[in-house]
């Protein structure tokens, strides 16, 4: 059922799920995102790159409908978001799970009222089983039972990031949208959290739309790239097509000397 | 639909079980009815199978049931086996398989203890807050003193800027509602005097009243509720985003750089507004006696200039800069109490209005035992 409303990519048999036309953002006389065309496709990891302020954050935003568009249109799963009936855009909203930059978990609920919140107000569960469904849930992101009593603010840094990835799969949606999902880790922690994405992707059959800085993940997580410069995708493909490509901004984001060492440890792609 | 999600058959001392539909969260409910009546069978039972070769989608919730099947049977001693589930289902199913099995108590229990213990947190907390109270006084006095000392480091700029916020802008509400409040007390005073045929004390009644009690009291209340809250707020966001630390490690004192500032301008605007309001609501009250009560406005000030004297006035104009000062001081001690959740700025704010509006009060029965004994 799911997706097959959804269209099929003739190029390589791949169902989009989300397809973005010709979006064009603003505020004001600034116009952040002109034209904009991208699509992901179903069970992908796509890395979203771009400068800072370029307008990552704001097509993400864009897309799950905190920013308004200009012009354009927007198809999530096959259904496009502003023609849509209220009813049907939170049935699509029910089926992604967003990880916001700063977790965005509510302050005055504890890590499991976080974690049941979207259970409770969409599905009518007993309470053992949300309770057991929170534990299960933290330990798929790496936590342990013992943090379901405390509250946003005795979580560290590493650990919110992890309670909010929990929180966008709480329903398990189809798409998840990570908001830097690496920032402000340690590399050993960006790393886990790397191979966490890469992890819960697979068993859960995820599509992931991740906008990120971090080299090693798109490196190591990412199945494909978009770049965003200059309010357009000026390139959208794999890691070696990244490399490859001459465009000087690519060029400098990808042979920078920042990215050296994840060159380096890469293994050539396949 | 319900129905076809699990079906069981006993035989022996096996148990076929077989999935079908969707074990997704939309049927994890039905599900969990299904799955808990079987496990509660009361048969003898040494294997079991489940088929899920019928089962269409598999997530979280659906995996965890089944998984939960198998704990149950597996914990009565059953062999259970797991056959026709789809690959692509069997990773996340290993993942649950790894999940721990609860241990202790998820919930902080409650019960009698836990109530004896919120009593004696919160009778703890009032101490707290009075020394917290009285910390900020001396730091305050503190740092009043020191820049008393080196006027220059004094932030004339900020100053301003909050006694245009807590006085300049406060001056049309203040206005608004002692002027309202001196109306309904003359209208009141003729209705009721004009039985004993005595309207015209009702100038006196007036007088008094405002000067000496209801000008100060009205317009320190509006102030805790309008510029108490705002300043607890104000001060708890800086200090949820770390703005307070980031001063302190410049070298800056946050009483020196935000609070003093804020209370001063508050001892400042107080006295201010409680003049203003103090006329506004005489100015209410003459012109009720005018066109309610028939009493000239000649004879109006006439009688007033009878009843009240300076006294009067000073009584009122002298508890205003304590008033500020209380509101000032609760205001801060509650905005720099606030902790990193958006629950406590609001639990510290409504904290902020509440006590400063009580203690403005319980201020007001002081001065007025005060003002008693020395005769004013």
């Amino acid at each position: 059922m799911a997706g097959k409303n959804g269209k099929e990519n003739g190029k390589n048999g791949k169902e989009t799920v989300i397809e973005v036309r010709g979006v064009t953002v603003g505020f004001g006389e600034h116009v952040v995102l002109n034209a904009i065309d991208l699509d992901v496709y179903r069970g992908e990891i796509l890395g979203f790159v771009g400068g800072s302020g370029a307008g990552k954050s704001v097509l993400m935003r864009t897309i799950i409908g905190l920013l308004p568009k200009r012009a354009g249109s927007i198809k999530v799963l096959g259904v496009d978001m502003a023609a849509a009936a209220d009813e049907e855009r939170a049935a699509i909203e029910r089926r992604w799970g967003v990880l916001f930059q700063q977790g965005a978990l509510f302050s005055s609920l504890s890590v499991r009222e976080n974690l049941q919140f979207p259970v409770r107000e969409n599905l009518d569960l007993s309470q053992r089983l949300m309770d057991e469904l929170v534990v299960a849930k933290l330990e798929m992101v790496g936590l342990d039972a013992s943090v379901c009593n405390k509250f946003p603010s005795e979580l560290s840094g590493g650990m919110t990031k992890r309670v909010a990835l929990a929180r966008a799969l709480a329903l398990d949606p189809e798409i998840v949208f990570l908001d830097e999902p690496t920032s402000g880790l340690d590399p050993i922690g960006a790393g886990e959290f790397d191979t966490l994405i890469a992890t819960l992707q697979r068993t859960l059959g995820l599509t992931v739309f991740m906008v990120t800085h971090d080299l090693d993940s798109l490196h190591t997580v990412c199945d494909r790239i978009a770049v965003l410069a200059d309010g357009k995708v000026i390139a959208a493909g794999t890691m070696t097509d990244m490399l490859a490509s001459q465009h000087p901004w690519l060029h400098a984001y990808f042979h920078g000397s920042r990215s050296r060492a994840g060159q380096a440890l890469a293994k050539p792609p396949v | 639909m319900s129905d076809t999600l699990l079906q069981g058959t006993a035989q022996g001392g096996e148990l076929r079980l077989a999935g079908g539909g969707a074990w997704v969260a939309q049927n994890a409910s039905a599900l969990e009815t299904l799955i808990d009546s079987e496990t509660a069978r009361q048969e003898k039972l040494s294997q079991v199978a489940i088929d899920m070769n019928g089962v269409e989608r598999l997530d979280t919730f659906g995996a965890w049931l089944l998984e939960r099947l198998v704990r149950a049977f597996k914990a009565r001693g059953c062999e259970t086996k797991i056959t026709g589930l789809k690959q692509d289902y069997r990773a996340l199913m290993d993942e649950l398989h790894a999940v721990k099995p609860e241990q202790g108590p998820l919930r902080k229990s409650g019960g009698p203890t836990a109530v004896l213990a919120a009593v004696g947190q919160s009778i703890a907390s009032i101490g707290k807050s009075l020394t917290a109270f009285l910390n900020m006084l001396g730091e305050l006095s503190v740092v009043l003193v020191r820049v008393i000392g080196r006027p220059r480091s004094f932030r004339f700029t900020s100053l301003v800027h909050q006694l245009d916020n807590v006085g300049w802008r406060a001056v049309p509400i203040i206005l608004l509602i002692t002027f309202l409040i001196g109306c309904i007390i003359a209208q009141q005073g003729i209705f009721h005097f004009r039985r004993f045929g005595a309207d015209i004390y009702v100038v006196d009644m007036v007088g008094i009243l405002v000067l000496r009690e209801l000008g100060v009291l009205i317009v320190a209340i509006m102030v805790a509720g309008r510029s108490g809250s705002a300043y607890t707020a104000e001060l708890g966001s800086m200090k949820m985003r770390e703005e307070i630390d980031a001063l302190r490690t410049m070298g800056f004192d946050p009483i020196e750089v935000l609070v003093l500032p804020r209370i001063l301008a508050l001892i400042i605007g107080v006295p201010i507004l409680t003049f203003l309001g103090s006329m506004a609501a005489l100015y209410g009250g003459g012109l009720v006696c005018w066109l309610y009560g028939g009493i000239d406005p000649e004879i109006f000030l006439q009688r007033l200039k009878e009843a009240i004297t300076i006294d009067h006035f000073k009584v009122g104009m002298i508890k205003a800069p304590f008033m500020a000062l209380i509101v000032g001081l609760v205001a801060c001690v509650e905005g720099m109490a606030v902790k990193g959740s958006a629950e406590s700025l609001g639990l510290q704010t409504t904290a902020s209005v509440v006590e400063s509006i009580f203690l403005v009060i319980v201020l007001d029965g002081f001065f007025a035992i005060f003002f008693a004994a020395v005769g004013m």
